[in-house]
């Protein structure tokens, strides 16, 4: 028999019943539909973690006083021996080759005013090296200068300047910070929110300008930028190497890659990833009792029917097969029909959330469709042998009454 | 061409076994019109399911064409029904959604035939069962008389030996019913064997041979227009080729 004959065959039995069919097909469509926009929403909180991520910079290495155990995240800092100073990071600039920018970090909050306005704000004390590790980019005036650790000289956040300034141009006006004074150099261009802080929220002074104001000896923690990916591990045992040597043979600073961080990140989407298409599957495998159950339903109407195929010498391998079509009709349909659902589904996510690029992954589309497509082999065969067992004298005879 | 001996039937029906033929013995030339006549529940209908390998024997042998029924495969007997054999019923049993074309085309699909031949075939089926306007109606469009003419065609497309008709008149009126006995008639005349099965004194009379069957035993068998409770036989009847001893 040929493929064609028994598709249209199929065809025709389930055009019959076509509100039947319509809604074991919907079953089918909306647990595809939903794999697909499910995934999709989690990818794209990947990728958009992943952004936010490499839009603070690329190839970074952090390193943070104290040892742990854990590589990746934010690191659990366990008994600090040492500090971290302005001198370990000089040192690191000078002997790690691999290192193409180095940047200390000192960090804190501090009461920040000019004239009569005044607030708390995220004071970061740090060297030139930084603009161009995360990135950011000038609006107006000049970043850090070089060589002067402890000017008191300032750069704000866009936010900052305009809730202190408002509209009158902060370049060379002082501002207050905690118990000094400093002047404004240079206003950062915008950037927004980058994963947990604000980079517009932030005033930017020299890096032992920031230890003095914070009162403290040691670095928040030093930022690196390595000059290529592959380059990283090495840089990253060496400069340990000269942070051990410098600390007195003691084993305290704690190296984070960006990598090992994004790593961290995207295990942790992946598994809401699955998560998310595990929960869209239990919908298609309901589905799939859906079309079972349409199908049991046609089986028992259709004893006359399936009676007389075998009277006229159809074989039960092809009642099987007329009846599998019937089902994979279905999930095919469905399958095909949930792709369309599930991508407009997307589009529509899009535009109302653009910074969400919810494109589902390829394994989860192919999947989706080539599960479909089985779910109704898979559950149209119990109905299918049903059909194929049915004695034929007794099919026939039934139907009279 | 069919070699029944000793043939038992029987079912199991709340646990108990029913006898529904208690040893049949019965041949049938190739080209012979028999009818098999009885009250309801003498085993006709099973007699005539298992001649068209429908059903199966408890015991006994069946020979169709030189060979023993009993040993061949599920798969040998449903092309044993396909090529050799047509089925009439009395409800019809065409596929509700089907055209009337579509339900003469159904067992050459199954079949494999390519769609070249199956459109010549069909014309020349409908065309001998009469059936020449109406093919593209479906079976709730058509009359009576038209749908077992449509199951006719379908019975005889295949081009078998044996056409096996279980009350075809049973469920249409008695002018309607000559008119498709004539046919069935016309085609045993053109060679092919044909078995009816039928209550219809009228219809059965008609037929070249009347096997009477009451109880699960064939009572009667011979020629002539035996009139309903006689067991009148004629051995001298050519069309018995010795199906009794």
């Amino acid at each position: 028999m040929r493929l064609a004959d028994l598709v249209r065959f199929a065809g025709r039995a389930l055009g019959g019943h076509g509100l039947r069919t319509g809604f074991s097909l919907l079953g089918v469509a909306i647990g595809v539909a939903s794999v697909i926009t499910l995934t999709g929403l989690g990818e794209g909180a990947r990728s958009y973690i992943t952004g936010e991520f490499t839009s603070l910079g690329t190839n970074l290495l952090t390193f943070v006083p104290g040892k742990t155990e854990t590589r990746g995240g934010a690191p659990l800092v366990s008994a600090t021996t040492n500090d971290l100073t302005v001198a370990d990071a000089e040192a690191l600039a000078r002997r790690v080759p691999q290192l193409r920018r180095v940047a200390p970090i000192s960090m804190g909050t501090a009461p920040a005013g000019h004239g009569d306005r005044s607030r708390n704000i995220v004071v970061l004390g740090t060297t030139p090296a930084y603009l161009a590790i995360r990135h950011l980019r000038m609006a107006s005036g000049r970043y850090l200068p070089p060589d002067e650790p402890n000017a008191p000289v300032c750069v704000l956040g866009s936010k900052v300047a305009s809730e202190l300034f408002g509209s009158s141009n902060p370049l060379g006006q002082m501002i207050r910070l905690g118990q000094m004074r400093f002047r404004v150099l240079g206003v950062l261009a915008p950037r927004g929110q980058s994963v947990g802080m604000n980079m517009d929220d932030v005033v930017h002074i020299p890096v032992r300008s920031g230890l003095r104001l914070f009162n403290r000896t040691g670095l928040f923690r030093i930022v690196a930028e390595v000059s290529s990916s592959q380059a990283v591990p090495a840089a990253e045992k060496e400069a340990l190497a000269v942070l051990q040597e410098r600390h007195g043979g003691v084993e305290d600073v704690t190296a984070v890659t960006q990598d090992a961080v994004m790593a961290t990140f995207d295990r942790i989407f992946n598994a809401l990833t699955l998560a998310l298409a595990g929960i869209a599957a239990i919908s298609l495998a309901v589905a799939g009792i859906g079309i079972m159950n349409v199908m049991l339903v046609s089986v028992s109407e259709r004893r006359p029917e399936i009676g007389l195929l075998k009277a006229v010498g159809v074989t039960r391998g092809q009642i099987i097969a007329v009846f599998l079509v019937e089902a994979a009709f279905i999930s095919t349909a469905g399958g095909l029909a949930g792709l369309a659902g599930g991508f407009g589904a997307g589009r529509l996510l899009q535009h109302i959330v653009p910074e969400l690029p919810a494109a589902p992954p390829g394994w989860a589309v192919v999947s989706a469709v080539l599960v479909s497509v089985s779910v109704g082999v898979l559950f149209g065969s119990l109905p299918a042998r049903k059909a194929a067992n049915l004695d034929p004298v007794e099919a026939l005879m039934r139907s009279r009454a | 061409m069919i070699e029944l001996r000793g043939i038992t039937r029987s079912f199991l029906v709340g646990g108990r076994p029913v006898h529904a033929l208690r040893g049949i013995d019965l041949a049938v030339a190739a080209g012979e019109y028999v009818s098999i006549m009885g009250p309801s529940g003498s085993g006709k209908s099973t007699l005539l399911n298992i001649i068209g390998c429908l059903d199966r024997p408890s015991a006994g042998s069946y020979r169709l064409d030189g060979r023993e029924t009993a040993d061949l495969s599920e798969i040998e007997l449903s092309r044993v029904r396909r090529h050799k054999i047509g089925f009439v019923f009395q409800f019809f049993h065409l596929v509700p959604r089907l055209t009337a074309v579509q339900n003469v085309e159904l067992p050459m699909i199954f079949a494999g035939i390519e769609p070249r031949d199956r459109q010549r075939r069909i014309d020349a089926a409908l065309d001998s069962v009469g059936l020449s306007e109406r093919r593209d109606h479906r079976p709730d469009q058509l009359s009576g008389g038209e749908r077992q003419r449509v199951a006719i065609a379908r019975a005889i497309v295949m081009e078998p030996a044996v056409v096996l008709a279980d009350e075809p008149t049973g469920n249409l009126d008695s002018s309607v019913g000559r008119e498709i006995i004539e046919l069935l008639e016309r085609m045993n005349a053109g060679g092919l064997t044909l078995l009816i099965v039928t209550h219809d004194p009228e219809v059965g009379g008609r037929s070249h041979r009347q096997v009477r069957l009451a109880d699960g035993r064939v009572i009667s068998d011979g020629a002539g227009a035996a009139r309903p409770v006689t067991t009148g036989r004629d051995p001298a009847t050519a069309a018995d080729p010795g199906g009794r001893p």
